[in-house]
């Protein structure tokens, strides 16, 4: 090659590099984007707390908004749970179900950790993990909303809000069955 | 406003910044305009950086040690708990203390550089110093902006958070400081390459001159991944010592390319070839030290190692671009100088068996790289999140590495310039056949894996090329009448170089055949077993014992009894534990093990019932991995033997090994 | 009747005789090669066959499960691919776009063998400077060590 355009080629192989890296910038390596968008949710039958039996079958035709979570799973589980059981209470009686899943962790803590935020709504340990893996979930906490067809719409990855419980329920619930 | 410990430190940062920033500047127009007024006003700034930044680092101990939590830092990283060793390597445990060690290390080089160079170098030494200077000013900028260790924490905690408990242990005292001294040492032959191309004095000088930094270097650069896989292996739990993850990929990164400079630059010496090679490889060692600080602060990757983001990252990837511009840009202006008069005289040389090495180590260091940041590439071009670990880097880097091992057995004996075929057959013959012997027993003793076989009959090449050159060297020497000890340690110490490099050479052998069996001879299970049950693993016996709990001043664990009985009775005795500390989410592994020469055993406790009713243990039977140590230590040993200055006689270029004619 | 019950007898016998070997006996070296393959998801870089964290320890339990029910490790890891993504191998698949990964170092190293033998060969084509340094042979040998002998105190 000849000196010339050597002299403009080595330094510029550098830029593609320094440009990848710097696009390295805009993407988190933490958020993975969930396959399960717009698949059929996974049945699944656990039992819950107080022994009564969850199945997600039975619940085709509701709006199910599926919350991953553990006591030990600090800070976020205890951000949102107050947000959880608010929009229990605000959209039980209009065909949502929430249900909450513990996994990884003790029953005792476990208890402890829904006595202290007085959740009222379902929720059932994953002793093997069966259900968190069949859910692709990587970290808590999760949340899952489930449409009436049975499909899994969106995916928050982290503590929910009420806003974002909010918009992901009345987008779901205005869908017909 | 208050004074204290906090707002001392950032002064301490502040100024040592300014004055880092006024000797680079001062520094420059020195040695541009030749007035040695500037250049001795940079010499002091670079010192008084230094006095302040150990100053700030001496401050920074203290205020750990003392358990001021009015530092940001100190409150993060330590509680009340923390053991006193602890609290002291916790200084360099998180991202802004690391920094300032890094800067440490950089200013004790600079004043290094000062005291040696100041008179022996007059043309490159002041651009040397603009240059050390201003990475050392580039630190310090961290140091004051996107990272400052010593910020105000308002209100002041009564306690603590404390330190990641993976960090506590004695590899965090080493580990990071062997890898910093390795990384940092590389700013000054990289300082010199600069100097040498600004001021057009392109020949072997600045290698010869920075010949003992580099091994230096290097050397602390390879005991560094080892302490880290040294650490990985006896801390993490998983039984490896490395996993290719994107932090140990960027340590090892510029490993691979120092060692390919190390080695290209004895061609330079001996036939004044590729000089713009050889800059451009000490260009890109430099830059990928900086690559691997970026990659684990920046967090555009996940990885174990990853300390936070912030905009530090913005702040590096700055800074490295202008390096590699800057230095890549210097180099295309002196491309004239730097071009030409390569000359070989056959393909059967030691100058092709270095092009050859320098392949492949580019090669592996360009697989790693492709390796590491194709996730990023994948996400930009397809928008598709893939991982890539062991399986590929693996595979790829096998072929190459066996390679580089066949090379380290032809590289030293073969001639320079052209080797004939006499000097192919006696320095050859007699270790081929012993290498294959060596994979025929490897074959004969039931190893089917046949890359393993490869390994071992290389290594036995290797190993055989050594033996043959130190004992025909001892052999000329005695019959000068020395005994064989005195011929081989007089041998040693004459040319040291050389044999330092065998040495070297020797210890990568017994890292190779640590990993290689290893990978091929270990196995491992896992079950849960009851109280009194047992599980059994290649001849061991391992009975569950016993579950306890023990309070510990900042942390609680679980310490699960195993005994451990071979074919003759009972062994020894192993307490792995469950570590819970209050600052984390989940618990921590506590492995126990026994090393051995050929085998380690190594239990992990898993899950446990609360009433000590039933446990899940893992239990590895890791092969020869205390080889890899062992291969640590010769290493050192050769670094040590190259690095040794040479008696003081008239320096000639070519070293006794064309023959003497009276 | 006592058709129905011979064929029901016979019937529950087959089932008793078939229901272990449904559940065919998996290795835990299968366990371990699959879970090499797998990224646990919590630790990145370590393999869920490695990884001592709750999680990987759960997936390991999975894919027993599933192999013991009959699934190939192909379709072990294409379930976890159905739930994960792509992301959840440790390597990518060798296809499409991710064809590059496997295929550039490999073409590199092949570009870089046929650099240096190009410039070795346009190197070696100029005759070289000084007449090389002849190897010593046998005769000069001896003389060597015979003049060293004689040096050396």
């Amino acid at each position: 090659m000849s000196t010339r355009a050597l002299r403009w080629a080595i330094p510029l192989a550098v830029v593609p590099v320094l440009v990848l890296l710097a696009y390295g910038f805009r993407t988190d390596p933490h958020a993975i984007p969930t396959p399960l968008l717009g698949k059929p949710a996974s049945p699944f039958t656990l039992t819950a707390f107080d022994g009564k039996p969850i199945s997600l079958e039975a619940l085709r035709g509701k709006v199910v908004v599926l919350n991953f979570w553990a006591s030990w799973c600090v800070p976020a589980c205890y951000d949102e749970a107050p947000s959880l059981e608010r929009g229990w209470q605000a959209y039980r009686d209009r065909g949502v179900v929430l249900i909450g899943i513990n996994i990884q962790d003790k029953e005792e803590p476990a208890r402890r950790f829904l006595a202290q935020f007085n959740h009222t709504f379902p929720n059932a340990p994953d002793p093997l993990g069966r259900v968190s893996v069949d859910y692709g979930v990587y970290g808590v906490p999760e949340t899952f909303f489930i449409d009436r067809k049975g499909q899994v719409r969106f995916k928050q990855i982290g503590a929910i809000t009420d806003e974002i419980m909010k918009q992901q329920v009345e987008k779901l619930l205005a869908e017909p069955a | 406003m208050t004074v204290g410990a906090p707002e001392i430190g950032y002064a301490l940062t502040v100024i040592g910044f300014a004055l880092a920033l006024w000797g680079a500047g001062a520094a420059v127009l020195g040695a541009r305009g030749g007035r040695p007024a500037l250049v001795t006003s940079a010499e002091r700034a670079a010192v008084g950086a230094w006095a302040l930044v150990s100053a700030a680092l001496v401050l920074l101990a203290y205020s750990f040690l003392t358990f001021d939590f009015s530092i940001r830092y100190v409150a993060t990283n330590t509680n009340l708990g923390t053991p006193f060793y602890y609290r002291i390597t916790a200084v360099w445990g998180a991202l802004e203390g690391s920094i300032i060690l890094w800067a440490w290390m950089l200013g004790l080089y600079t004043f290094i550089v000062v005291r040696r160079y100041r008179r022996r170098q007059p043309a490159l030494y002041p651009w040397v110093l603009a240059v050390m200077l201003s990475v050392l000013a580039f630190f310090l900028l961290v140091m004051t902006v996107p990272a400052p260790p010593f910020q105000r924490l308002d209100p002041v905690p009564a306690d603590g958070r404390g330190l990641n408990p993976l960090l506590e242990d004695s590899g965090m005292i080493t580990h990071p400081v062997a890898l910093y001294l390795g990384f940092t040492g590389f700013t000054v032959p990289f300082a010199f390459a600069v100097a040498a191309l600004i001021t057009g004095r392109v020949g072997d000088f600045w290698i010869t001159t920075t010949r003992r930094w580099t091994i230096l270097a290097w050397y602390f650069l390879s005991l560094g991944l080892l302490i880290g896989g040294w650490w990985s292996y006896h801390v993490l739990g998983w039984g490896g010592y490395w996993a290719w993850d994107p932090v140990e990929n960027a340590a090892f990164m510029p490993w691979l390319t120092a060692t390919a400079f190390l080695h290209s630059v004895m061609i330079q010496e001996r036939r004044r070839m590729l000089k713009l090679w050889n800059l451009t490889l000490i260009i890109l060692t430099f830059s990928l030290t900086l690559f691997g600080t970026f990659l684990t602060r920046s967090g555009i990757i996940g990885s174990v190692h990853a300390f936070t983001q912030g905009s530090i990252g913005i702040f590096f990837l700055v800074f490295l671009s202008l390096v590699m511009l800057g230095a890549f840009s210097l180099l295309a202006w002196r491309l004239e100088r730097l071009r030409g008069q390569s000359e070989l005289d056959s393909i059967f040389s030691r100058e092709s068996a270095f092009l050859l090495n320098n392949l492949f180590l580019i090669a592996a260091a360009f697989t790693v790289f492709f390796g590491t940041v194709f996730p990023l590439l994948s996400e930009a071009i397809k928008g598709q999140k893939v991982s890539v670990g062991a399986p590929f880097f693996n595979l790829v880097n096998i072929p190459i590495f066996l390679a580089l091992i066949f090379l380290m057995g032809v590289g030293p004996l073969i001639a320079w310039r052209r080797a004939s075929a006499e000097n192919l057959r006696r320095n050859f013959l007699m270790p081929v056949v012993i290498g294959v012997a060596g994979a025929a027993l490897c074959r004969a003793l039931g190893v089917g894996n046949l890359i393993v076989l490869c390994c071992m009959g290389l290594v036995a090449f290797v190993a055989a090329t050594i033996a043959l050159d130190f004992w025909r060297a001892a052999r000329a020497r005695r019959r000068t009448g020395d005994g064989w000890l005195d011929a081989t340690w007089g041998l040693a110490l004459r040319q040291n170089r050389r044999y330092g490099g065998f040495i070297v050479h020797l210890g990568i052998l017994v890292v190779a055949l640590g990993v290689a069996g290893s990978q091929a001879w270990s196995t491992q299970t896992e079950a849960t077993i009851n109280r009194g049950a047992s599980v059994e693993l290649a001849g061991y016996t391992i009975r569950f014992d016993d579950l306890q709990p023990v309070e510990e001043s900042n942390h609680f664990k679980v310490v699960g009894t195993f005994t451990v009985s071979d074919r003759r009775g009972p062994y020894t005795v192993l307490t792995p534990a469950k570590k819970f500390y209050p600052q984390e989410q989940t618990p921590i592994a506590a492995v126990d093990y026994r090393l051995g020469f050929m085998e380690d055993l190594y239990l992990v406790l898993g899950d446990f019932a609360r009433d000590g009713s039933h446990a899940t243990i893992k239990v590895q039977i890791n092969r020869m991995v205390s080889w890899l140590w062992i291969g640590g230590l010769i290493l050192t040993l050769g670094a040590a033997l190259a690095i040794v200055p040479e008696p003081r006689r008239t320096a000639t270029r070519s070293r006794p090994e064309h023959a003497v004619v009276a | 009747m006592i058709r129905a019950r011979t064929v029901t007898l016979a019937l529950i016998a087959a089932l008793a005789v078939a229901a272990p070997l449904a559940a065919a006996p998996v290795s835990e070296e299968t366990v371990h090669e699959i879970g090499a393959q797998l990224r646990c998801v919590v630790c990145q870089s370590l393999s869920v066959a490695d990884s001592p964290s709750e999680t990987a320890n759960q997936m390991r339990g999975i894919i027993r499960e599933r192999l013991a029910a009959g699934d190939s490790p192909e379709q072990v890891k294409a379930y976890f691919v159905e739930k994960y993504g792509l992301w959840i191998l440790l390597a990518p698949p060798r296809q499409g776009f991710n064809l590059l990964v496997w295929v550039v170092p490999f073409a590199a190293l092949g570009a870089g063998l046929v650099l240096v033998v190009l410039l070795v060969r346009r190197w070696s084509r100029r005759p070289a400077g000084a007449s090389p340094v002849p190897a010593p042979d046998a005769a000069m040998r001896a003389r060597i060590h015979r003049e060293m002998a004689e040096r050396e105190p």
